[in-house]
């Protein structure tokens, strides 16, 4: 544990002086704070408070920008040690693969959790600012960002995995934007289209639940907007969401984060230095 | 005593090409193994098999009394790589801390060891910043973390100065004499002469050689050379009496022979008395045993 800690600290601190940090939690505030100020206007028609309208803007970027984010942050954790030649003398320490991957995503996790936290914050501070009801909408936002975290702490194994098939952080790169892409925008818009071309009636109740809740990023949509009371306003995803148990989303939303980093690992094993 | 490090008939192939065959090795505690070879003779190879870094083929390996890259053999052994590198941003200090924690050593014994490698006015500076001999210090600095009983070093002396690698070995004395297995590569034979108890010659993958440098001297039957200064005028009737001697530019005699003949050959050159002025007795060099041994295999 006290090696995970350790791996954890100089992972921070390298984020720290590469302005890792600095530029996930500018990213995010920034991001935040202008949805808060485009969705401030249908507030009046919805009739719920500001900060809940936030939160479902929220977690339309939350989707998009967190496992970008993270995909970021770790396409290069093995790779980069690979190409800068600290691998071998690393793996000579008495400290486990695992550990040494545990240690990173500790750390990244924790950047990550910053940068929601501030960046969903900032957000909420502008709701607050115009809205005395905000407070309805505090469960919702909590649990944005607790869920965000763990959408994200899924695509940093998804990034050691790539980073430790591809060994080199420029194929690793461009691996991490392909699944980015894939899971992100492809894979709704694959569904997208089985839906429309009506593909046999059995599907929109019997497959499509079941694909949109194997995405992690579908998963923590479904979550967010299911759980939270403003479905209404969350158009789009609403009825699918409304349909697919709460414990359902909420599961596969823990569970990605260990099979990701069960991946990662595995793949992480095969490197002969 | 038991052996830190005890090898058996390693053979590495990758695919078909043999990396390692048949190496068979031991060293005790306290000793110094140089092991020397061309680029490509399979020094880091065997290195990383040691670490448990890659598996051997065959062959029996154990280090510690435990398998290659096993926790128990991984806490008992210092590793330093043939290019040492760390993290461009952290500084030396940090690095040294968090190796120290990986450990299970106090941190704050970082300064210290800095220090012993002479880099205490650096260690709060970037890595980024370290020219490649203050990396490699570095590198030999987390060699001493906790008390290693077997030592790795893969070049070690590759971007240090003169003065830098006297220290250095220096360092490697204070620590053999502690007990601590030492084994190091080079392709320098000068080098580590006067600093190892045995040495072995790789090439291609194979021992050419093992022993103490005055075994090496023994196996490798290489001649010895005399150089004549004749007096004035007898330079012509002495190359006569001297079959198979040289006569050089310089106007000195070179003549060579095997090292049994030498004291016969030595007696004849005394015995010429007035008729020469000086006689220098060259032995094989260093350079010329190693490039003995590693040329029989054609390289």
């Amino acid at each position: 544990m006290r090696r995970i800690l350790s791996t954890a600290g100089i992972e921070f601190h390298i984020a720290l002086r590469n302005r890792w940090v600095a530029i996930a939690t500018g990213l995010m505030v920034l991001f935040a704070l202008v949805l808060a100020a485009a969705g401030a206007a249908p507030t009046g028609d919805v009739g719920v408070d500001r900060l809940s309208i936030t939160v479902v803007s929220l977690t339309s970027l939350a989707v998009y920008l967190v496992p970008l984010l993270a995909l970021l942050m770790s396409f290069d954790a093995v790779a980069g040690e690979v190409e800068r030649g600290t691998l071998p003398l690393l793996l000579t320490y008495p400290v486990s693969r695992a550990g040494v991957l545990a240690g990173k995503l500790l750390a990244h996790v924790v950047i990550l959790g910053i940068a929601v936290t501030l960046g969903y914050g900032a957000a909420a501070m502008a709701a607050f600012w115009t809205d005395p009801d905000a407070a309805r909408g505090l469960p919702a936002l909590i649990r944005l960002i607790w869920t965000s975290v763990l959408l994200g702490a899924t695509f940093l194994g998804f990034g050691y995995l790539l980073s430790s098939l591809s060994r080199r952080p420029s194929g690793a790169a461009g691996l991490a934007i392909g699944l980015w892409l894939a899971l992100v925008v492809l894979y709704d818009l694959g569904l997208l289209a089985l839906v429309v071309s009506g593909a046999g009636g059995g599907f929109a109740t019997g497959a499509l639940p079941a694909l949109l809740l194997a995405n992690p990023a579908d998963a923590f949509r479904l979550f967010n907007l299911a759980a939270a009371d403003s479905v209404g306003a969350a158009g789009g995803m609403g009825g699918a969401a409304a349909s697919i148990p709460l414990w359902q989303s909420a599961l596969s939303l823990a569970l990605w984060p260990f099979a990701a980093l069960i991946l990662a690992v595995a793949a992480f094993r095969k490197i002969t230095p | 005593m038991t052996s830190t490090l005890t090898i058996s008939h390693l053979t590495k192939r990758f695919g078909p090409v043999a990396a390692l065959t048949d190496v068979s090795l031991t060293v005790a505690p306290g000793q110094r193994v140089a092991l020397l070879g061309h680029n490509g003779a399979g020094k880091s190879t065997m290195m990383k098999i040691i670490l448990g870094l890659i598996p051997a083929s065959e062959g029996e390996i154990s280090v510690c009394g435990s398998a290659p890259g096993s926790a128990q053999a991984r806490a008992q052994v210092a590793y330093l790589p043939e290019n040492a590198a760390f993290h461009p941003a952290l500084t030396g200090e940090e690095q040294l801390r968090h190796y120290l924690r990986l450990r299970g050593e106090a941190p704050g014994q970082a300064q210290d060891l800095l220090a012993r490698v002479g880099l205490r006015d650096a260690a709060k500076r970037r890595i980024g910043t370290y020219s490649k001999g203050m990396r490699q210090r570095v590198g030999l600095a987390q060699t001493l973390i906790g008390h290693p009983r077997l030592l790795v070093l893969d070049e070690p002396t590759s971007g240090l100065d003169p003065v830098s690698r006297r220290d250095f070995y220096a360092l490697l004395d204070g620590l053999a004499a502690e007990g601590a297995s030492i084994l190091l590569s080079s392709h320098v034979l000068t080098e580590v002469e006067a600093r190892t108890d045995q040495i072995l010659i790789l090439a291609k993958g194979r021992i050419e050689a093992a022993g103490t440098l005055a075994d090496l001297r023994r196996q490798a039957e290489l001649p010895v050379s005399f150089t004549l200064t004749p007096a004035e005028g007898y330079a012509e009737s002495l190359m006569e009496s001297l079959t198979g001697a040289q006569l050089l530019s310089s106007g000195q005699i070179q003549i060579s022979c095997r090292q049994e003949e030498k004291l016969a050959l030595l007696k004849r050159i005394t015995g010429f008395g007035p008729r020469i002025t000086d006689l220098d007795v060259t032995p094989p060099s260093l350079e010329d045993i190693y490039s003995h041994f590693s040329r029989r295999t054609g390289q």
